[in-house]
């Protein structure tokens, strides 16, 4: 309940003013909230006479809190391979491992570590927690999500990251579940609040028409999967050092009522569109089919792949798994070009963190605009040709 | 078998908007719908009773209003709907959301299958499925894309990962949350909307369930939402000028020192 | 406006709305370019129960009337008048058999016609007979236990898709307007074949065949109520069925009232969107006026026609003349409106104009409605 001091209100205004849910407004010198409230706590912060108050938000001690320490990430490996998600979130953990002055480790989970955690060490982690059985050869929410809380009991970190991957999304939840936890999902950034050194996770919400920041102040490890292509990695360094901890987990914990019998990989299409440095991708401004010809063209030339914004994908002029978006893949290239793409806020939260990006649009205040680092305003029917015909040219000479 | 479906009741997520200048959520004109995964997990468990026989029992957590998407999943095929709603949910995160809907669920007798969305268009999360089979004690399989095979005490399903599917046995009673390749869901029918009308909904309160307050809503909640913002843009915008060959040509070489 | 639906109605409406914003919209352009016929839409309107509205629950259907069947049309001819065509069509296939029929004939029949399941069309015009139906040539001869029938239909919806057929033949040529009978021909009857799928202006997706009869013996309870009242049914299911063409106008004047108002809206000509110029404005507005006019007339016909079933023929075709002429005039100046852009294929009021001027011709043109009118108020007016 948002409780309102009608003493303390002065009537300022500030309040209704910075309500993002249109749920506070000040009727005759008095604010009053009205069922549109969502208790997020904004307006107590913008309150300057004090007179807003959250009922039943009050601070844990700190004292219960400081036995948590330390930064983890969850290492996934699956299929021979550790996902590059996991690289990307040893980069950001240093950073924030680093601003909190704590030791930064990996928890890997599988039935044969082999030469991972020296990987691991070289990425960043300066220790990793290793559970090496036979049952944890395939992923199973149970076997894996036991074992990584049963870690977290044991040597209790203060934070937890994990890819927002098919895996990470599926067994994290469980793991915060069972530890009563908070874990906020695909975060898209992190950083250490000044006052007290918690963690704040910012992430899309309403298809990205909304960004969120969530803090988990009271319980302990505070939670994060992260979305992919998003952080940096960084470049590994052979020569660090590090701690590896091989950790037994209980009889019985590892034990799963899922069963995997079998795995069948994907179409090599989709993967392409994942690891590509050049991707060239088309929207609603291509009117069909036949303008992808172009892109495709294009992208042939460029040696790169394919993509295609939501409204294309509807269209029919593009199957589904090309389509770049809240609701399709997340991509980051080199180079992102974009064509015949208004940049719909959808569009942009799985293309924004490119490298380059180019717009070609024959819309001067399209918004793909904003994000671009290069803008042409132009007819993609003219353009398109004329830019593989150079292309071609260039290569020629 | 005994379906249980839990579904929740969204603003039109693509209509939502924040405006960066007042920054203000736009509800004008926002329906509100049926999380659109939720569709797809009625559809697959009103299939499952068709072809297997059973009942099918449609669970929200959330205002009286969400009564609407109840008769709506009656009239695609539901048998049965149970509203728990109560002021105290208010503020709840999924830690908090989970405990209500599986002390619900208790309530109601348990089921052989729950069956959810893989995630809610407002939140995004795909937290509420995994955390509610823990709660309940039962194995779970996610972004289910398929159920392959119904045996009495099991079921093969696909599981949909990065790299492709996974087939996967998974002992009743079980949890799955389900993708949009699953299905195709139906449309309401006018004999299941004169059923879904004529209905009577049990409505649940936090005293029905046998609910511990401290679990509940805000208090129960150790997530808390600390800022709201419209997502910011920035882009260096270097705009090619010229004719359309001389854009060309600028373009043309900057490719060329990329690739 | 509030027309003061009942929960039932409404239900109808919404489900019928829902049908055609979610799947007949998506497909009306890629149907009208392909001329397919809607399969798979009309299969999810049979599981919504549709196809039953107003068939009797005795024979599995929702036992509404004319005015339910009448919404729900609305709504699907705001998607495709093409689509809501090859819909309304199975139900004036089915009206001789509710008409005229046999209790056994019913039994037979309505069933499968309810559930969607097999769909119904009927066959009146020839090369000949089309506002003159008299003119019909199609014979029937009764030969043993069977009927023969000879002849060629013109321009049958849903012929080709549908599985039964009611068709008026001549029985007696001496007899005159009593001559002649409505009989029920399915699609496996020996001696019955279609002719090739006809190129329309509009209304591309509903499917229009010859029907051709070459000896086509049907069995002696095929026929439909008694011999040499074929007119008469006819003329009883054409009263029945106009409401459902008048609200065809309705829903097609709707969808195009809304493109038309949401482009003027939008485009920016002379520094103002153009919704702002009184010109386009009072041409909106008449629109409007018109539309609601003709949904007021059409409403009121439906249920009056619901509750006097002996008293059709007025309150019908003047409900079929106002509401599609309405239609034809509101589209054009949809395309008006839209200027440049509503010629071009890419945006829908052009077929929506395409599609518009069938309504003012099948099911008695509306010179003929004219006719019918002018000679209703005649007889009221006698008996002062």
């Amino acid at each position: 309940m948002l409780l309102i001091d009608i003493d303390a209100c002065i009537g300022c205004g500030l309040c209704e003013a910075n309500c993002a849910f249109d749920a506070i407004h000040v009727v005759d010198g008095i604010a009053e909230v009205n069922e549109n409230c969502t208790l997020c706590g904004g307006c107590v912060d913008f309150c300057e006479a004090g007179a807003l108050k959250i009922e039943g938000r009050e601070y844990e001690e700190k004292d219960k809190l400081a036995a948590w320490s330390g930064i983890w990430v969850y290492a996934e490996y699956r299929h021979g391979r550790i996902a590059p998600v996991t690289h990307e979130l040893l980069g950001a953990g240093r950073k924030l491992a680093d601003r909190k002055k704590v030791p930064l480790s990996a928890v890997l989970l599988t039935d044969k570590a082999g030469e991972v955690p020296a990987q691991l060490i070289s990425q960043g982690a300066d220790q990793v927690y290793v559970v090496e059985d036979q049952a944890l050869a395939q992923f199973t929410d149970e076997a894996y999500g036991n074992a990584l809380e049963d870690l977290a009991r044991k040597y209790k970190p203060e934070v937890i990251l994990a890819g927002a991957t098919a895996i990470g999304r599926s067994f994290i939840p469980r793991v915060a579940t069972s530890l009563k936890t908070g874990l906020t999902a695909d975060c898209t950034q992190l950083d250490i609040q000044q006052e007290d050194g918690a963690l704040l996770q910012t992430r899309p919400a309403f298809g990205g028409n909304i960004m969120a920041t969530i803090a988990c102040p009271n319980t302990r490890p505070q939670m994060a999967t992260v979305r992919p292509l998003v952080m940096k990695a960084n470049a590994p360094d052979p020569a660090r050092k590090g701690k590896i901890i091989n950790c037994p987990i209980a009889p019985g914990r590892l034990a799963s009522r899922v069963k995997v019998r079998n795995f069948v990989a994907l179409e090599g299409d989709q993967v392409n569109l994942n690891e590509a440095d050049i991707v060239v991708s088309g929207g609603r401004g291509l009117e069909s089919e036949k303008g992808f010809q172009m892109i495709a063209e294009l992208a042939h030339l460029l040696d790169g792949a394919v993509a295609a914004s939501r409204a294309a994908v509807d269209s029919g002029w593009m199957p589904y798994p090309h389509q770049v978006g809240q609701t399709g893949k997340t991509v980051s290239p080199k180079v992102y070009i974009a064509c015949g793409i208004s940049g719909a806020i959808q569009h942009l939260v799985g293309m924004q963190s490119s490298d380059t990006i180019v717009a070609i649009n024959r819309d001067p205040n399209a918004p793909i605009f904003d994000v671009a680092t290069y803008g042409v305003v132009g007819d993609v029917f003219e353009i398109l040709p004329k830019l593989i015909e150079k292309i071609k040219q260039l290569r020629s000479s | 078998m005994k379906i249980i479906v839990c579904v929740k009741q969204v603003p039109d997520a693509k209509d939502v908007r924040l405006d960066p200048k007042t920054n203000t959520l736009s509800r004008e004109g926002v329906q509100s719908i049926i999380n659109p995964y939720d569709r797809h997990a009625l559809e697959e468990a009103v299939r499952l009773k068709e072809k297997h026989g059973g009942t099918v029992t449609v669970l929200t957590m959330g205002p009286p209003q969400a009564a609407e998407i109840l008769r709506e999943s009656v009239s695609c095929g539901a048998d049965e709907a149970v509203l728990v709603s109560d002021r105290a949910f208010a503020g709840a995160d999924t830690l908090a959301t989970t405990y209500t809907l599986s002390q619900a669920i208790r309530k109601i007798g348990g089921a052989d299958l729950i069956l959810c969305g893989k995630q809610a268009i407002d939140g995004d999360t795909a937290q509420v499925g995994p955390g509610l089979a823990v709660r309940m004690d039962i194995p779970y399989v996610t972004c289910v894309r398929r159920i392959a095979q119904v045996n009495e005490k099991s079921f093969v399903v696909e599981r949909l990962m990065d790299d492709g599917y996974d087939e996967v046995e998974v002992e009743l009673p079980a949890l799955f949350t389900v993708v949009k390749e699953i299905n195709e869901p139906r449309l309401p029918s006018l004999k299941g909307k004169m059923k879904a009308k004529k209905l009577a909904i049990t409505t649940l309160t936090a005293a029905d369930i046998d609910a511990d307050t401290a679990q509940l809503g805000l208090k129960g909640s150790p997530t808390w939402v600390v800022r709201v913002f419209a997502p910011q843009l920035k882009g260096e915008r270097t705009m090619l000028e010229g004719t359309v060959q001389e854009q060309v040509d600028q373009l043309a070489e900057k490719l060329m020192e990329w690739c | 406006m509030d027309y003061f639906l009942t929960e039932e109605q409404q239900m109808i409406v919404d489900l019928s709305r829902q049908i055609a914003d979610e799947l007949i919209i998506p497909q009306r352009a890629a149907l009208d370019e392909s001329e397919e016929f809607p399969k798979d839409i009309l299969d999810a309107v049979a599981k919504a129960d549709l196809f039953g509205i107003y068939i009797p629950e005795e024979y599995g259907g929702f036992g509404a009337g004319t005015f339910e069947i009448v919404l729900a049309l609305e709504q699907f001819g705001r998607g495709c008048v093409g689509v809501a065509t090859a819909f309304a069509a199975s139900a004036l296939g089915a009206f001789p058999i509710m008409i005229s029929g046999s209790e056994e004939m019913k039994q037979k029949y309505l069933p499968d016609i309810a559930s969607g399941s097999k769909k119904a069309a009927f066959a009146l015009t020839e090369a000949n007979a089309g506002s003159d139906a008299s003119g019909i040539q199609t014979t029937a001869v009764l030969d043993g236990d069977e009927w023969v029938l000879n002849g060629t239909k013109q321009w049958i919806t849903n012929a080709g898709e549908a599985k039964i057929y009611t068709v008026i033949a001549i029985t007696d040529r001496s007899k005159g307007p009593r001559g002649a009978s409505m009989f029920v021909v399915e699609d496996t009857d020996p001696g019955f074949s279609y002719g090739v799928k006809e190129k329309k202006l509009g209304i591309r997706a509903s499917s229009t065949r010859e029907l051709i009869f070459k000896d086509c013996r049907i069995p002696k309870d095929r026929l439909i109520g008694r011999e040499g009242t074929g007119f008469i049914t006819v003329m009883k299911t054409l009263d029945k069925s106009r409401p459902g063409i008048a609200i065809l106008g309705v829903g097609l004047g709707q969808a195009a009232l809304d493109e038309a108002v949401t482009y003027a809206k939008q485009r920016v000509q002379f520094g103002k969107p153009i919704i702002s110029f009184q010109a386009v404005q009072h041409m909106l507005a008449d629109m409007a006026i018109q539309l609601e006019a003709a949904r007021a007339l059409v409403y009121a016909a439906a249920k009056h026609i619901d509750a006097h079933p002996k008293d059709m023929s007025k309150a019908s075709s003047m409900c079929k003349v106002f509401a599609t002429d309405m239609a034809m005039k509101v589209t054009v100046d949809a395309v008006q409106v839209l200027g440049g852009y509503g010629y071009m294929r890419d945006y829908p009021v052009e077929k929506m104009m395409r599609d518009a001027k069938i309504l003012q011709i099948y099911e008695g043109t509306n010179q003929i409605q004219r006719n019918v009118v002018g000679q209703e108020l005649n007889k009221e007016y006698t008996k002062a």
